[in-house]
């Protein structure tokens, strides 16, 4: 569990909106590009880190209950994705790293996989 | 809630910019309901994929939220080319998608699994050169 704001400074980012949301809790961390594995892995209460910056990841985010979405690599939501997280109540933030270092630095600060209930079934079996 | 409520909207093909806006107002209904969230996330995550898969498939649908004292119900009936082999698609992976579909996020072959994944219920009937309908239900008990 992380507080959006904490996330926000380790992964050193800037707010596109949402800046009153920063206080939520993420109990979660999830990243991917593809939408689809979003909507089928991923648990309420997450923050998704992603590199797919179009309305579909708004609308993902939204319908999936994600509480934060982070896009990862320096990459900028135009005015029309801000507009809809404006309305939809969704923070969005964006990190100079990459994927795999954001995700890096947010596992080794202790925030566990939206999907770990699957690795851990494919490891234990 | 007492009674049924019944709402039906209508989805056009390959309309990307409103791809997405069904399933947000559905949602926000449900809400409205005071339907519980875990339920109205299941039932928001099935109508997207459904009206993705329209937006990327089909040439029109109408999707219905039928809302009943035991059960929330998505009726998805589209004109489109049909299913040829609706096993084939219900596999997870299998795709015909197109790569202007891939670059929103969707056509990986993750859509119709996904779709019966958060239902009670999951019905699919295809006619080739006529149109696909599903119907999705989630059981509120």
């Amino acid at each position: 569990m992380m507080k959006l704001n904490e996330i926000s400074e380790a992964l050193k980012c800037e707010t596109f909106c949402g800046a009153e949301y920063l206080d939520r809790e993420i109990k979660f961390g999830c990243a991917s590009d593809l939408m689809s594995d979003v909507l089928a892995f991923s648990r309420a209460g997450a923050v998704l880190l992603t590199g797919l910056v179009n309305i579909q990841t708004i609308n993902t985010a939204f319908l999936a209950e994600i509480e934060a979405l982070v896009f990862v690599r320096g990459k900028i939501p135009d005015e029309r994705m801000i507009e809809m997280a404006i309305i939809k109540k969704l923070p969005l933030i964006g990190t100079p790293y990459s994927m795999y270092e954001a995700c890096g630095i947010l596992f080794n600060q202790g925030l566990g996989s939206t999907m770990e209930c699957i690795s851990e079934k494919v490891i234990n079996g | 809630m007492d009674k049924t409520f019944t709402r039906t909207f209508t989805v056009v093909g390959n309309n990307f910019t409103d791809a997405g806006k069904v399933s947000t107002e559905i949602k926000m209904i449900l809400k409205q309901l005071g339907i519980n969230s875990t339920i109205i996330r299941r039932v928001a995550i099935a109508s997207y994929e459904s009206e993705m898969n329209v937006v990327m498939y089909a040439n029109k649908a109408d999707i219905s939220l039928i809302v009943s004292p035991t059960e929330i119900q998505i009726v998805v009936e589209d004109t489109g080319p049909g299913i040829p082999d609706i096993e084939l698609a219900m596999k997870e992976g299998f795709s015909t998608a197109t790569t202007e579909m891939r670059e929103m996020g969707f056509g990986a072959g993750m859509g119709l699994p996904n779709i019966k994944r958060n239902a009670d219920i999951f019905n699919i009937e295809s006619i080739m050169g006529k149109g696909t309908k599903l119907n999705i239900t989630v059981s509120l008990n």
